[in-house]
């Protein structure tokens, strides 16, 4: 078997026996993907290695998994109505999410195959190294309309309601189903829907897309906060990979909760926040300050001398964004966030396209974005973005083993 | 060529054995004797052991005893390359390799490297007798005539459309474009396979190579539909180049008989349709002016579904899940353009700036919905 020294397969060592056959593959996978999903996993060394983020688990991968550097996020549209066939993309993509998140390519391979067939992986990632890649799947509250399901809909995925200073553009938001793939290689990430998206054609088709760069929430305490282009610290408060506690109050759905098929998943909300960069950036710095209710250098609360320090929140001010947005100001709602920055390029007005693509997980959307976001209408700081973006999803629980698939516990009546 | 090297040839290598450098040369002859043709080429002689040899691996072993440098070809009848060795200098040995299937073929010698060379009949016999599967001889077969029928088709249509240019007829023209099209469309990668007639008919202007002047050296019908659409006349310029068109049309009518198809090059063709669909027509890039672009869409559909129907007995022996898919996806796509013409019986669809955005969308996810599943028939017929 080819390694390099760290350990870890490339995948251009693990693309030659492509062919080989699956026996190869799954011990080489044994082998290398040792770590587990939450907790045990937040390796400060694993993003420089290039190591592979385990699959297989009671909840998916990407959500409590440290945040990877890049994003691209794809959201889908079913267009088959045969739900056997759905289900056989559900099945066909989790085997390729298999292969990819341990660093292999799809199917057999990228080269080496037919000569007349085009071959299976698109080829672009073959090199390099698993980049910790995760992939996520949601179910959005439209494909419940679809195969009949209606009935299996959990409560708590609500359709968001409209809230205040929304601009959101129809072709933006939604969808039947997404794929949210973090990798701290862009290219792996690229590759994942690229290679996604083509094995569900015929069967589900892109309906918006969005690149992530510059993780704006941090699931790593011990790690640096990152700064999002408004250039304060994000996520100061978010909830760790390493503690279940919060996780398991804020973040999964309990057996408790139901419906029984969620048990393990969780909710997510995507929004895509643009920034009104230039005039953010012509926008003293007391005036930034008092918006965030952070000083910017260190990220401390008003009045106090440290990032981590207890915020005051009655010393800010009452539109100040880290006062309106902090648990304590919504009944204890907590999210956990898994944002990235995004630059699209420039609008026709030369300005920059820019903004925050906001993820957050939580136990139910109810308790946790659509009240923190009601409370956020006084917000200060919406005088500098606007929500042009919109999506939720039922984030079903992980998949359990090589025999498991994204979904079986909605589409099979067992669960 | 390249069709006939992944159906026919297992492997080819190419040994060059340079008599100054490699000593044992006669030694490895008489070792596989039999298996080796010994291929004596002059200037004026084209001289081989063996007319005759059992199916498998080859060798040929050539020797340039004139004065010219020389090639040495095996050929199928039809002139198809089966494999070939170029710049073989005077008084030097050269090796080429290949696997042979039972057939009759040729071995051409060229001196000069011109010309159709002097030949010498080779059969092949016994061994694996893998000839190819004759629906498939029959698909190739049926498909040439469709090409010819369209090209057939297209001719009086053509006139008619550069009958109302040259008589300055501005409407009828307007008219008669898109009819003088979809034989063409339908057909295209055949016609593109020539090389030469595709730039004149059917080039548009940002497809003009570095150096073409789009004043004198932008012919055929896209010039001619900027015309009609965008200047809204006809110059004395545009009867010539509809005189020119028909004459361009008359020379792919002429040829396309003789163009080279194969069941993948027919595969390959079906899939190269849609990628004109999805590259030039679902953009609205291809009809500009015009905005008929789902004439052209549809057309090029018909020629790739054509392709298929005709593979397909073949393809569904190797791959019937493909098959079902294929079937199912031309059906979602026949059904989708169906929604923009009112009467199917014609080919009098929407114009394409009418069809916005979301729609096109639309018909971009149904384009991709069948390409990509159309990629693999080439790999369900060569199997």
């Amino acid at each position: 078997m080819t390694q390099d020294r760290s350990g870890i397969p490339s995948r251009r060592a693990l693309i030659g026996w492509g062919g080989a056959g699956l026996a190869l593959g799954a011990a080489a996978a044994g082998g290398a993907v040792a770590m587990t999903r939450t907790g045990e996993d937040v390796d400060p060394a694993a993003a420089e290695t290039g190591a592979a983020v385990a699959f297989h688990g009671p909840n998916q991968a990407g959500i409590a998994t440290p945040v990877q550097d890049r994003l691209h996020f794809a959201a889908f549209d079913v267009t088959t109505t045969d739900r056997a066939e759905f289900v056989r993309l559900l099945k066909d993509w989790t085997e390729a999410a298999r292969r990819m998140t341990a660093g292999k390519a799809v199917g057999e391979g990228g080269y080496g195959g037919l000569p007349e067939a085009p071959p299976d992986d698109t080829g672009e990632a073959l090199g390099l190294k698993p980049s910790r890649l995760t992939l996520t799947v949601g179910f959005g509250p439209s494909l419940f309309e679809k195969f009949e399901l209606t009935d299996r809909r959990p409560d708590a995925l609500i359709d968001l309601p409209k809230f205040a200073g929304d601009a959101l553009d129809a072709a933006r938001s939604g969808g039947d189903l997404c794929v949210q793939a973090c990798a701290d290689d862009p290219q792996v990430a690229v590759h994942a829907i690229r290679n996604l998206a083509r094995i569900g054609m015929g069967k589900v088709v892109i309906r918006w897309s969005q690149l992530g760069f510059g993780k704006t929430s941090s699931t790593t305490p011990d790690a640096q906060t990152p700064r999002n282009l408004m250039g304060f610290k994000d996520g100061t408060r978010n909830i760790a990979g390493t503690e279940t506690d919060r996780l398991d109050k804020f973040v999964w759905v309990g057996e408790k909760d139901g419906p029984a098929w969620m048990t393990g998943g969780s909710y997510l909300v995507a929004r895509r926040i643009r920034m009104h960069i230039e005039t953010w950036d012509r926008t003293s710095l007391q005036e930034q300050e008092d918006i965030f209710g952070r000083d910017k250098g260190e990220g401390a609360p008003v009045g106090k001398a440290k990032e981590r320090d207890e915020p005051f929140l009655k010393a800010m001010l009452p539109d100040a964004h880290v006062r309106l947005a902090h648990p304590d100001s919504n009944n204890g709602s907590t999210l956990l966030r898994r944002g990235y920055s995004f630059t699209d390029g420039t609008d026709g007005l030369g300005r920059l396209e820019a903004g925050l693509f906001f993820l957050a997980y939580q136990r139910d959307v109810r308790e946790g974005f659509v009240r923190v976001q009601r409370n956020l209408a006084t917000d200060a700081l919406n005088e500098y973005i606007q929500h042009v973006g919109s999506a939720v999803f039922a984030v079903p629980p992980g998949v359990r083993d090589k025999d498991d698939w994204w979904g079986r516990t909605l589409f099979s009546e067992e669960a | 060529m390249r069709a006939a090297r992944l159906s026919v040839l297992t492997a080819v290598t190419v040994v060059s054995a340079l008599t100054a450098v490699t000593g044992c040369t006669e030694k490895s002859d008489a070792k596989s004797g039999d298996r080796v043709i010994n291929v004596t080429a002059t200037d004026s002689k084209c001289t081989t052991s063996a007319k005759q040899i059992s199916a498998g691996h080859i060798e040929l072993a050539i020797e340039n005893k004139g004065s010219k440098v020389t090639e040495v070809y095996v050929l199928f009848p039809d002139d198809r390359v089966v494999t070939e060795r170029e710049n073989i200098g005077p008084g030097t040995k050269q090796r080429v390799t290949a696997e042979v299937k039972a057939g009759e073929y040729q071995i051409a010698c060229k001196p000069g490297m011109k010309g159709d060379g002097i030949r010498q009949d080779l059969k092949v016999t016994g061994g694996k007798v893998a000839a190819r599967d004759p629906r498939l001889d029959q698909a190739v077969a049926a498909y040439r005539s469709y090409a010819q029928e369209q090209a057939d088709a297209t001719l009086p249509l053509a006139k008619t459309f550069a009958a109302a240019v040259e008589a300055g007829d501005l409407e009828a023209a307007k008219k008669a474009y898109a009819p003088s099209r979809i034989g063409w469309e339908r057909t295209e990668p055949v016609a593109e396979s020539f090389g030469d007639i595709d730039p004149k008919v059917d080039v548009r202007e940002d497809g003009l190579e570095e150096g073409q002047d789009p004043a004198k050296d932008w012919t055929g019908w896209h010039r001619l539909e900027k015309s009609l659409w965008q200047d809204k006349k006809i110059t004395a310029a545009d009867k010539t180049l509809a005189k020119q068109l028909i004459t361009d049309l008359t020379d792919w009518q002429n040829r396309v008989g003789k163009a080279e198809i194969t069941p993948t090059s027919m595969a390959n063709g079906a899939k190269e349709l849609l990628d004109e669909v999805a590259t030039g027509k679902v953009t609205g890039e291809e009809e500009r002016y015009s905005h008929t672009d789902l004439v052209d869409f549809k057309a090029n559909v018909e020629g790739a579904q054509k392709s298929y129907e005709l593979l397909k007995p073949v393809a569904k022996e190797n791959d019937a899940a493909l098959v079902t898919e294929l079937d199912k996806q031309f059906a979602a796509l026949d059904a989708l353009l169906d929604k923009y013409r009112p009467n199917t019986s014609s080919y009098a669809f929407t114009s394409y700036d009418k069809v916005g955005k979301a729609d096109r969308k639309e018909l971009s996810d149904a384009v991709n919905a069948l390409a990509e599943p159309l990629s693999k028939l080439a790999a369900a017929v060569a199997k």
